[in-house]
């Protein structure tokens, strides 16, 4: 789950993490009392979910109150378009302002899982502002690591290592300890997946900062964070995928024709591709769960053929333990109550399949049976060009 | 032969009188799994499935001889169940449960590792020894016993390269679905080594998908140490960016952990990889020369 700079940076300043002084606003009259409360100057930054919005014109400096306004006023509603969002970009809709501070030196830290040894690792570089995995391509070495014992904790001494490292001045290593152990503990008890404070700031006065901060949160952890509920932003979210979440429907919406409804993420995906190699794109990411029940199924095809761009669906169910003919049924009672008129390629697999083409023949829809993968994939990419 | 289980194994299931652990219960028993014992906390001393049920794993172990668990517990206990497990000797721990809490899983990872045990998964279908041993979720009846390894980070798409292998005659020694979270307890370099080993198994088919290096890890291995025929395929050549395919695990994050790059890197090391989840059983054919 993904959430807003000025949210990431609420939490975190709850754990002792300094960030700017700044609010959350959502019109250019609130933009300018804010700006006037903290004083000049300002920075006003677009709140969307992806990275890149300096480089896309979504961070400003505002000198005085009518810059402020002016600013506020040209990023609020404009579609943001940066390296995350894809060229049709994102709507602006609400602002962080915050004072502005005297830069000195910039720099990165982030915390993730390293799936190499099963442990989080700290990871700062000097090269702040940069992207990480720029920084990773172009010289791996400038990047400072360290792994932590979760059975332990975040040891000052790793902290002063990458302060040291960082080349930070002698004043500030104590200050620069605190702060990353503020940010480690944050990730554990927020139970994070992914922290950046990129860029790191080092100010003239010799203060530390985050100024800018992303956290993720593990998906997993959600039910012992009753409250992250709250930071859900729906206008981050495509609507089809709202409703699917809303359903406990896995789904992801792509740009392709075929809508594919799979039981599995791992057979799921290898569909979407088997969709790719017989010449077709496939138009979304579907998991209807083990079992793929007459209601699942019925909300999987509400939602895939609520995309105007859907011209056949391919039905592809490794029934295994399941039988052929339950499922069949289920399909069929669900394409007859939701009315689908588009071509049906089902591929089922598993006990009683014989039984379960059988339904399908009868049933006086248009299903089209397929045996395997590959021939599933050909007849559904055949149906949508016919 | 096979790896990791056989008709030595004596399992305990953990939740065993939930729903999934009661409907599962009765596939592994009907497969000739030796169910040993059920533990369900408050609830030692009774009979679930006719099979005794213990109130700690520790009690299974010293009264009904088990020496591997399965896991039907729900998220916020399983880290728990998967210590508690190791803490009473078991060897071999399959945890099935999917939506563990990533801290809690590290934790689990590491306590386990100290003591030696081997955890499979979590969030996986399990493992099965066809003809011998099937602890997990997966449907027994579509697979053969015969020469070819299967790992596999999914679960239905480790049964669709499973029956296409049965359909094509070649049976399997051990199957194993190592799961799709980012922290899992092995990995496919582990199994690796263990197939190259048995002197039943003659190749290894490896499913793949986006996020994570452990394939390319693999690959490095294969290229180094495994004699035997591999075959490997990467679901998610498709998968956007950004996005997390289904599985916790499944995500291309900062332009790393692509299905193409994975791809090279088998290829490049050896390994048969294919395109198509179809060609999955023919390519094993045509490895084996057959």
């Amino acid at each position: 789950m993904k959430i807003h700079e000025y949210q990431a940076k609420e939490l975190l300043s709850k754990y002792g993490v300094k960030v700017p002084r700044g609010k959350k606003v959502d019109s250019v009259k609130e933009a300018r009392e804010v700006a006037e409360s903290l004083g000049l100057p300002v920075v006003v930054k677009a709140q969307i979910h992806a990275g890149g919005r300096g480089k896309g014109g979504g961070v400003k400096l505002a000198r005085t109150l009518e810059d402020a306004e002016e600013v506020a006023g040209k990023i609020l509603g404009m579609q943001l378009v940066t390296h995350q969002t894809g060229p049709e970009g994102k709507e602006v809709k609400c602002l962080l302002i915050e004072e502005g501070l005297n830069i000195k030196q910039e720099f990165y830290l982030g915390i993730v899982i390293d799936r190499a040894t099963s442990m989080p690792v700290f990871m700062a570089s000097a090269a702040g502002g940069m992207d990480i995995e720029e920084v990773a391509a172009k010289d791996p070495d400038a990047i400072i690591k360290e792994y932590i014992d979760l059975s332990v904790g975040f040891q000052p001494f790793q902290a002063r290592k990458i302060a040291f490292a960082l080349g930070l001045p002698p004043e500030t290593i104590s200050k620069a300890v605190a702060f990353m152990r503020s940010l480690f503990k944050a990730f554990v008890e927020l139970d994070a997946s992914l922290m950046e404070i990129n860029p790191f700031l080092l100010t003239q006065e010799g203060e530390l900062y985050a100024l800018d901060a992303k956290v993720n949160f593990d998906d997993n952890a959600l039910f012992r964070h009753k409250d992250y509920a709250l930071l859900r932003d729906l206008n981050e979210e495509e609507p089809l995928e709202i409703e699917a979440s809303k359903h406990d429907l896995n789904y992801i919406k792509l740009d392709g024709t075929i809508g594919c409804m799979v039981n599995g993420a791992g057979l799921a995906m290898a569909t979407m591709d088997i969709i790719k190699l017989a010449g077709a794109e496939p138009a979304n990411f579907l998991d209807v769960g083990g079992g793929a029940s007459q209601e699942r199924v019925e909300n999987a095809f509400r939602i895939l053929l609520a995309d105007p761009k859907v011209k056949a669906v391919l039905i592809n169910i490794f029934g295994g333990i399941v039988r052929c003919d339950m499922v069949a049924s289920g399909v069929v009672e669900a394409a007859r109550k939701i009315g689908v008129t588009i071509p049906m390629v089902v591929r089922l697999e598993g006990t009683n399949v014989e039984k379960g083409k059988e339904v399908l023949a009868n049933s006086g829809l248009n299903f089209l049976s397929a045996d395997g993968m590959k021939d599933a994939a050909e007849k559904v990419v055949a149906a949508s060009n016919a | 032969m096979s790896i990791l289980v056989d008709k030595s194994t004596r399992l305990v299931v953990q939740g065993i009188t939930g729903k999934e652990g009661t409907f599962h219960t009765q596939q592994m028993k009907a497969y000739g799994t030796n169910v040993v014992a059920g533990v369900t906390p408050g609830k030692g001393g009774t009979k679930h499935e006719d099979v005794p049920v213990f109130n700690t794993v520790a009690d299974a172990v010293k009264e009904a001889g088990a020496n591997a668990s399965v896991i039907y517990v729900p998220p916020p206990f399983a880290a728990d169940a998967i210590m508690e497990a190791t803490d009473a000797g078991i060897e071999l721990i399959v945890c099935i449960t999917e939506g563990i809490p990533t801290v809690d899983m590290i934790h689990a990872f590491h306590y386990v590792k100290k003591r030696g045990s081997r955890l499979i998964g979590p969030n996986c279908p399990g493992v099965i020894s066809p003809g011998k041993c099937k602890i997990g979720i997966m449907p027994g009846h579509i697979h053969r016993e015969g020469s070819v390894g299967v790992i596999s980070r999914s679960g239905t798409l480790t049964y669709e390269a499973v029956d296409q292998l049965t359909k094509l005659g070649f049976g399997q020694s051990t199957c194993i679905g190592i799961g799709g979270d980012p922290v899992v307890g092995t990995l496919f370099v582990d199994v690796l080594e263990m197939f190259e080993a048995d002197p039943e198994t003659e190749a290894v088919v490896m499913i793949g998908e986006i996020g994570g290096g452990a394939e390319e890890e693999a690959a490095k291995l294969v290229k180094e140490k495994i004699k035997k025929p591999v075959v490997g395929f990467i679901a998610g050549q498709t998968a956007p960016p950004g996005r997390r395919m289904g599985h916790a695990g499944a995500i291309i994050a900062g332009g790393k952990g692509t299905a193409a790059e994975k791809m090279k890197t088998m290829a490049e090391c050896g390994i048969h990889v294919v395109k198509s989840p179809a060609d999955i059983g023919i390519t094993v054919k045509a490895a084996l020369g057959r």
